[in-house]
């Protein structure tokens, strides 16, 4: 099959969800705001100009109370969610699960986030992430041997305060035909309280996944279409954000460029696997990529086209090949790579832009991918419903032109006037009609 | 050989400007001729930032140069080692927000240009900046932020200025990832910088510096 025809195949099977809509007009709302989107993928004029609302923290704020409370009280949770999703009249919603269990965090002691209350005033709506060396520079050559045992020695144990004895393990290949080799974490009374770690953190884990499973369902059953699908990472931002950090990856980029880029070649086959792997679990195709550190200002074309975008590009192809589309969420600006990104065929991504010249994106990759984005978080804090309104009127005007276009934010959103958002929606139907 | 060291350095050739800084100092050059010629070297180093010829990756990996050189100089220098700044600048990132790179970038350029620079890291309470700002006399202040939550925190920390009577006296200027002109205005700031070179600038203009 083309990749095409394999993505035929998901559009159909995310078009027929295995659930029982509560009523006929639930599904036909269902397949009309879907189809909208499908046809923007595509390149082609649906009816109107889909509009999402990316749900960040905003459904907290919005149903009066704080992240904190959400991550921690999952009933809270569901009832936040389900008043989000009832009173924004969206095309595609994102999953409850986003916002993660804080119990889970707290359980296994994530080092990545802190949180609200967690290393952060308890109030405040967003998390953060902790940027360090959770990779050192002179790991590399670990993790190219043998990334798996990498992850499991070097990565996780840095990552998950309780599962730090991990650290201690012998390699894994001393198992290879000795399987008895394993047991001898068994009677190690530092694993002893890991494996109670995981034990606990699983049953809790479960609680937050039924109440987020019970949110997609009844969002489902009243025809909202979900965006959950697989997530992966650009490779260079594996390495930049995650494991060496902002500093580390300036360091490596001029101290050992040849060991990034073929450890860069390694994870790049193994982020599409369990990506397309996590769509096929969730029966959506979207495949959700943040972009950090290739935008402008972050490093120059030259260090792009020789950093970044080959094995992004990669990626992107492994991911469309599949069947899968990536949808892409630039921060920043990407003015100067336009020229570059619209090297992947036709009408396979989305490009969610944040601060980029959205008149230029248009121009560029108008003809080869759907594009969408720009209203910014300082916007819609700032403005009023009725500037908010025009803007995205303009938006629509430029880069709606002839399909291929989402309105949607340039990032989520934690708090702003509940019509802001509204009237975002309210541009799509007003504006964004196709004759 | 100055003009080596410079260019060497604002090239960012890591081993040959080492090498040449150990060379120099046996040849008996002065600790502080060698850190004048550093300077020299991060100003090129913000020019080129500035034109977008560098970007972070430079800044980052020119910073650590800097700081090998300035180990390697340090033992030779004499205790009276104090260089002339243009001025005060105080620095931190807004209460409720942790985000620190864009901070520290931004320290390393206002000190690399001559600014005498406090920087009160992350999460800063309203009160503190006050403190700080009554404290040194800065006529500058530069504000931090990275999320959207920043937006009211550094609003109420202008406010908080402004209650203690001393907003009069001070320039604000406003950056990271979410900041724009509309938050100047939202948060009562005087100006926002898009990167660590517009920080430099707009402390030069404030403070009437060249």
């Amino acid at each position: 099959m083309t990749w095409q025809e394999k993505r035929e195949e998901r559009f159909k099977r995310w078009l027929s969800p295995n659930v029982k809509f509560a009523t006929p007009e639930a599904e036909k709302l269902y397949k009309e705001r879907l189809t909208r989107f499908i046809k923007a993928i595509k390149m082609e004029k649906p009816d109107r100009v889909p509009v999402q609302i990316p749900g960040g923290s905003f459904p907290a704020h919005y149903s009066g109370t704080t992240l904190r409370t959400l991550m921690y009280d999952y009933d809270a949770l569901k009832k936040a969610w389900m008043k989000f999703i009832r009173d924004f009249d969206m095309d595609l919603y994102d999953s409850a699960g986003l916002i993660f269990s804080g119990r889970v965090y707290e359980i296994l002691d994530y080092r990545l986030y802190q949180w609200p209350g967690h290393g952060l005033p308890s109030d405040v709506s967003m998390h953060q992430f902790v940027e360090d060396e959770y990779m050192k520079a002179d790991e590399y050559d670990a993790f190219i041997k043998d990334p798996l045992d990498f992850s499991f020695r070097y990565f996780l144990p840095r990552t998950w305060g309780t599962l730090a004895p991990l650290g201690h393990l012998p390699r894994f290949d001393a198992t290879l035909g000795l399987p008895f080799q394993l047991l001898s974490i068994c009677s190690n009374p530092d694993f002893q309280p890991v494996f109670k770690a995981m034990r606990e953190a699983g049953q809790e884990l479960e609680k937050w996944q039924v109440v987020v499973g019970e949110c997609g369902q009844l969002a489902l059953e009243t025809g909202c279409p979900s965006a959950a699908g697989g997530m992966a990472l650009a490779p260079f931002d594996t390495f930049a954000d995650i494991f060496r950090g902002t500093r580390g990856i300036a360091m490596d980029i001029y101290r050992q460029p040849d060991k990034l880029l073929e450890a860069l070649e390694i994870v790049t086959p193994r982020s599409v696997e369990s990506a397309v792997t996590a769509a096929d679990f969730a029966g959506c195709p979207m495949v959700f990529i943040p972009l950090h550190k290739g935008a402008d200002n972050f490093m120059s074309s030259q260090q792009y086209e020789k950093f970044y975008w080959p094995t992004f590009r990669k990626l992107l192809l492994g991911i469309i090949n599949e069947g899968c589309v990536p949808i892409m969420v630039a921060d920043g600006s990407y003015n100067d790579r336009l020229e570059v990104i619209k090297d992947l065929p036709r009408a396979s991504v989305i490009w969610i832009f944040e601060q980029t010249d959205m008149a230029k994106a248009k121009e560029i990759l108008g003809d080869s991918a759907c594009i969408g984005g720009n209203v910014t978080a300082a916007q819609l804090y700032t403005n009023t419903p009725q500037a908010i309104k025009e803007y995205c009127r303009w938006l629509i005007e430029v880069c709606g032109k002839g399909g291929g276009y989402i309105l949607t934010l340039g990032s989520s959103v934690d708090r702003c006037d509940p019509e802001n958002l509204q009237a975002v929606i309210g541009a799509a139907k007003e504006y964004g009609v196709y004759k | 050989m100055p003009k080596d060291f410079v260019n060497l350095l604002a090239d960012l050739k890591e081993e040959e400007v080492i090498k040449l800084t150990t060379q120099r100092l046996e040849a008996g050059d002065e600790a502080l001729t060698i850190l004048e010629d550093s300077r020299k070297a991060m100003e090129l180093v913000g020019d080129r930032f500035a034109k977008g010829q560098y970007f972070i990756p430079e800044l980052v990996y020119s910073g650590e140069l800097l700081k090998q050189i300035t180990e390697l100089v340090k033992p030779h220098l004499a205790q009276s080692g104090e260089t002339k700044r243009l001025g005060k600048v105080v620095i931190g990132t807004v209460a409720g927000d942790i985000h620190d790179i864009g901070l520290n970038i931004v320290d390393f350029m206002l000190d690399v240009n001559g600014f005498e620079v406090y920087n009160l890291g992350v999460d800063v309470p309203a009160e503190k900046f006050v403190e700080k700002m009554k404290e040194t006399s800065a006529p500058v202040l530069g504000l931090s932020g990275f999320l959207t939550l920043a937006f009211d925190a550094m609003k109420d920390t202008v406010e908080a200025l402004e209650a203690a009577g001393i907003r009069g006296k001070m320039k604000i200027m406003i950056g990271g990832g979410q900041m724009d002109d509309e938050i100047v205005k939202y948060a009562k700031a005087d100006a926002y910088g898009g990167d660590a070179m517009a920080a430099v600038s707009l402390a030069k203009k404030w403070i009437g510096a060249k």
